[in-house]
């Protein structure tokens, strides 16, 4: 076993070892505010609010808009100078009084800055003096999430967002009195929540999806004006969360994590907790099944098994293109981790498997997914910045690269094709609707994989061969 | 008062609505203090007989919980001023989200070919990513570390620090470190204390990158290059490759160019830009202090010039041969507008038939909403409202009211330097007497006349329009084009009304000088004309007898 210490690279096999640096060069982790704001974002009605100064706000909008090509809304308490030293107590109630009046909102998710954190503003207080002089009825829940970036990336802020949404607002439900499950997803496309929530239903299971911006951060034109474009789960939904059968929490490097919003329902009403990793590639989507299965005491459905199939089928059709290929794969720890399962399945050596998080769990993550003859050939790095990746990358030269649209650069100087997923894909269309999990979506990764190698072949291919 | 011509135009300017309602609409929501704020900042404009427009309120904080377009102060001194220059590593000192968003995304362009080193540190985000035993235990071991470890990887010759708000309340002294560092390291490291929290906007992080350039690099080369007729060019960013078409063009006449503040920019340029002896400023608001200190030191006059517009491209070479005062140049100049303009024209002609009338808004920085109504009136579009994001009232109303500007604390704590004549290399490049006289043939020195005097009467000017008002405005007019930036594109697009960036250029450009402003025509007449608009609803959505009627058959 190996142990995880921070910004280290595993050798899993033979491969050099990048040191530690210091500084971080073109990091590949973004910040916790901004995962907390995605979770706000699935929330039927929600508006985020960041507490400290505008330029967080701006910034982080700015990067989830270029990716999701959506209005983003997220407001801020608006630090001035005399603020910083004498805390934000006042900005924030009139940010609360502002946006309450704007947007008349279901709910305010309330995160916070590293300047409001450095300062030590004490936010709960804030907003339960902000309460106590007003009407209880025409105020929205707060929920305040504690995101300082220099604790934990845009990881760490998603899923405390995920579990303080989950703490403040589930207080209902007697575990397994309704047909429903509880889904905690992490930080997937709209795409991918999109069908998972198809696939819930094909179980004749109703679910609460925490976060679901398929809609908020993914629809279409507005013929009448949306102060809150619609869609996410509803405040209903997620109070009565104890009422599930039993609630699923993708992601393997949760296992970091001492509480989760599927362990603290298991605790606050015993709804069955269940831990997959994404459901990314064939055998982790079919750990989804046997649980939505066993959850919901119905066969799997037809469909998928035919999904299954054709998924299959396709890998068949492509495993000339693909089998002996060695990939490099980055970006968030469970994406990482799913991704590898994945490749592995397909035949694809995972060579470099690297993340800017900082689970320090992904290394365990890989070794569980991939079978151990391969592990040999694998490099994992955890807290590491694209210096340290590239320089794994360049060491071993893989065929292909996956991950997101800051690795574009590096892929460039080292002329390997870039497949790219996750987040945030700011130099392609679609970023948003590319779908990573189930069947349909290894089938589609696979496809671009494929093609991506295809592609490459073709174009050094002195003669320009149509039939490949 | 205004003749009945004019009140004609000032139907037009707001397409015939009643500025007193549209106001109104705009603030009915807002509770009564955050009205009577917001009220000060929506004017109507009026140009009085001796050029006064009324006043502006502007560069005021942003009320906590409006969403506005606004940056922080880091934001306009790493990202806008000096995050084009090639060949300074910038390491922003602070946790990781800030250096990370702002990392590469505005488009910058550079050539680092043009410099012999092929320095280029533009495409990395260093930063030190500070975690939570800095923010305990005080961050310079790490920034020095940074350093380190920036200079022995890449050799470069500078490297600037920028301080997120974290630093400045943990108290960490960025400029004894960089001394420190410079020192050890013989090479030039300086930083700035752009803590987000300062000033209002980007706006205060301008000035202190204003006065870190001039303090730790302006002046220190006096190396005088060959060439005739130098200029600076100060305020042009290189996005979408504006300041390789103005290189080109610049070329052309025979104008040796010294330095950009900061487009296509390497640091060498700035050691010895005061060898030039012009300064011309573009975007006015970002850059205008260096001028000025300039100007005050070693005295290189300004002037305010425009390359957004081929007409303003034309009229701006002209101000600058007219300061040369020298027939060969001016010859030259001449006839580079009379070889560009023929085409620029043409262009604008093909354009017209499908852009003459459409209405535009610009909500932008802190010219651009100026610069580019330049534009659109070349193909025919009128503005029908326009705004900054975080200038002053100076940038709507003129240097002229510069002495009635009320300092706030916002702005009290930014530091003004104290900037005396060099005792050797003050030089002042024309006497007073020509000065005056130039003045007099209509070439203003230190002189920018904002934007409202420029626009037509009666059109609506906002300041740091607010997110709701936004929304207002576009309910109300439904213009045929916004202008104003990513954050602002999808919102605006939901109502099927195209925005253009006008930071980023989308994925444009170049549109300065003469082949950008071909550029811009093609580009907006593909927004304004595009059939997509048109398909918004479904053809049962329009028609609901229409499913009927199949459903019958
Ligand atoms: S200060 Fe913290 S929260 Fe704000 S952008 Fe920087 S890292 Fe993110
Ligand atoms: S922390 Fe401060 S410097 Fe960083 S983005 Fe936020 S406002 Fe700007």
């Amino acid at each position: 076993m190996i142990s995880s210490h921070s910004r280290e690279a595993y050798s899993l096999g033979q491969i050099p070892i990048t040191p530690s640096a210091m500084a971080t060069q073109n990091g590949c982790k973004l910040c916790a505010p901004l995962g907390a704001s995605l979770v706000f974002k699935g929330i039927r009605g929600a508006v985020p609010l960041l507490h400290g100064s505008q330029g967080c706000s701006t910034y982080i909008r700015r990067y989830l808009i270029s990716h999701f090509r959506e209005p983003v809304d997220i407001a801020c308490s608006n630090f001035a100078e005399q603020t910083a030293v004498f805390g934000g107590g006042a900005n924030l109630k009139t940010a609360l009084e502002n946006v309450s009046r704007q947007y008349d909102p279901a709910l305010i998710g309330i995160a916070t800055t590293c300047l409001s954190e450095t300062i030590g503003d004490d936010v709960p207080m804030f907003i339960k003096e902000y309460r106590a002089g007003r009407n209880a009825a025409t105020v929205p829940p707060m929920v305040h999430v504690s995101t300082p970036s220099y604790q934990g990336t845009h990881m760490e802020g998603f899923h405390a967002a995920v579990l303080a949404v989950v703490s403040a607002l589930a207080h209902d439900g007697t575990a397994g009195s309704e047909q429903r499950v509880n889904i905690f997803p992490g930080m997937l496309s709209p795409a991918d929540l999109r069908h998972l929530k198809d696939i819930v239903a094909a179980f004749g299971l109703k679910a609460m999806v925490l976060p679901d911006y398929s809609e908020t951060l993914d629809g279409g034109l507005w013929d009448t004006y949306q102060r809150i474009p619609s869609g996410g789960t509803s405040v209903e939904d997620i109070a009565t969360a104890g009422s599930a059968l039993a609630s699923i929490e993708l992601g393997h490097t949760l296992a970091s994590r001492t509480l989760t919003a599927a362990s603290l329902l298991e605790e606050r009403f015993g709804v069955r907790a269940i831990r997959i990793g994404l459901p990314i590639g064939l055998r982790q989507t079919d750990a989804l099944m046997l649980a939505l299965a066993e959850v919901s005491g119905r066969p799997v459905p037809p469909r998928f098994t035919e999904q299954r199939g054709r998924l299959l089928d396709s890998l068949v059709d492509g495993h000339k293109h693909v089998n002996t290929i060695r990939a490099a794969v980055y970006g968030e720890d469970d994406l990482v981790a799913g991704v590898t399962a994945f490749l592995s399945e397909i035949g694809i050596t995972p060579v470099v498997c690297a993340t800017g998080g900082r689970s320090r769990h992904l290394t365990a993550a890989v070794q569980a997914l991939v079978p151990q003859k391969r592990h040999a050939h694998i490099t994992v790095l955890e807290e590491a910045d694209f210096a340290a990746i590239e320089a794994a990358v360049a060491a071993v030269q893989p065929d292909v690269i996956i991950g997101h649209s800051k690795g574009y650069a590096m892929s460039r100087r080292l002329s390997i094709p870039l497949v790219r997923v996750g987040f945030p894909i700011h130099d392609r269309m679609g970023g948003a609707r590319l779908l990573h999990v189930g069947y349909e979506g290894a089938l589609a990764l696979s496809d671009r994989l494929a093609n991506a190698l295809i592609d490459q072949r073709q174009a050094a291919s002195p003669v320009g061969y149509t039939y490949m | 008062m205004g003749t009945a011509a004019d009140s004609k135009k000032e139907m037009l300017a707001l397409d015939g609505k009643d500025p007193g309602t549209v106001r109104r609409k705009l603030l009915e929501k807002y509770p009564p203090k955050i009205a009577r704020k917001r009220d000060k900042q929506i004017v109507v404009n009026r140009i009085e007989p001796d050029g006064t427009v009324p006043e502006i309120q502007s560069n005021v904080r942003t009320v906590p919980g409006l969403i506005s377009q606004r940056g922080c102060c880091y934001a306009g001194c790493k990202g806008v001023v000096l995050g084009p220059t090639r060949d300074i590593i910038n390491i922003t000192h602070g946790p990781v989200g800030c250096g990370f968003y702002s990392w590469l995304t505005r488009r910058n362009q550079t050539d680092p070919e043009a410099s012999p080193d092929g320095h280029n540190f533009m495409p990395y985000c260093f930063t030190t990513d500070m975690q939570e035993e800095q923010i305990i235990f005080g961050g310079e071991k790490k920034l020095r570390q940074a350093i380190q470890e920036a200079f022995d990887n890449f050799a470069p010759k500078a490297i600037a620090v920028f301080s997120t708000c974290p630093v400045g309340l943990i108290g960490d002294d960025v400029h004894a470190v960089c001394r420190d560092m410079k020192e050890k390291l013989g090479i030039n490291v300086f930083g700035f204390s752009c803590e987000g929290y300062k000033g209002v906007s980007q706006s205060a992080g301008h000035h202190i990158a204003n006065n870190g350039i001039f303090t730790h690099v302006i002046g220190t080369d006096d190396t005088v290059r060959a060439g005739e007729f130098k200029i600076n060019l100060l305020g042009e960013y290189n996005i979408g490759g504006d300041a390789f078409e103005i290189e080109r063009i610049f070329d052309a006449c025979g104008l040796t160019l010294v330095s950009t503040f900061s487009g296509n920019s390497s640091i060498d340029q700035f050691a010895n830009a005061h060898t030039a002896d012009l300064n011309l400023i573009m975007c006015h608001r970002s850059i205008n202090y260096v001028a000025e200190m300039m100007e005050k030191k070693f005295g290189l006059p300004w002037i305010k010039i425009n390359f957004i517009g081929a007409q303003a491209t034309a009229k701006s070479l002209r101000k600058i041969a007219q300061y040369f005062d020298d027939p060969k140049l001016t010859e030259r100049v001449e006839a580079v507008i009379a070889a560009e303009l023929p085409t620029v024209e043409m262009a604008a002609a093909q354009v017209r038939p499908r852009t003459e009338g459409k209405k535009v808004m610009l909500f932008v920085g802190g010219s651009r909403a100026h610069h580019y109504q330049e534009l659109f009136s070349e193909m025919g579009m009128r503005t029908l409202s326009a705004g900054y994001e975080f200038a002053h009232r100076d940038d709507y109303e003129g240097r002229r009211v510069l002495p009635d500007i009320k300092v706030d604390a916002d702005s009290r704590n930014i530091q003004e330097l104290e900037v005396l004549p060099d005792a050797d290399r003050y030089r002042p490049r024309i006497d007073e007497c020509r000065a005056g006289e130039l003045a007099a043939q209509g070439l203003q020195f230190s002189e920018y006349d904002g934007m409202m005097t420029e626009m037509v009467q009666g059109s609506l000017i906002i300041d740091d329009i607010s997110h709701h008002e936004t929304e207002r405005m576009i309910a109300m007019f439904k213009p045929d084009l916004f202008c104003a930036g990513i954050k602002e594109k999808y919102v605006i697009q939901k109502h099927g009304i195209p925005l253009k960036q006008l930071h980023s250029y989308d994925y444009g450009g170049p549109y300065a000088g003469f082949k950008g402003a071909i550029n811009f025509y093609e580009d907006i007449d593909r927004m304004v004309s595009s059939r997509i608009w048109g398909y918004l609803k479904a053809p049962w959505q329009k028609n609901p007898e229409l499913t009927a009627k199949y459903a019958f058959e």
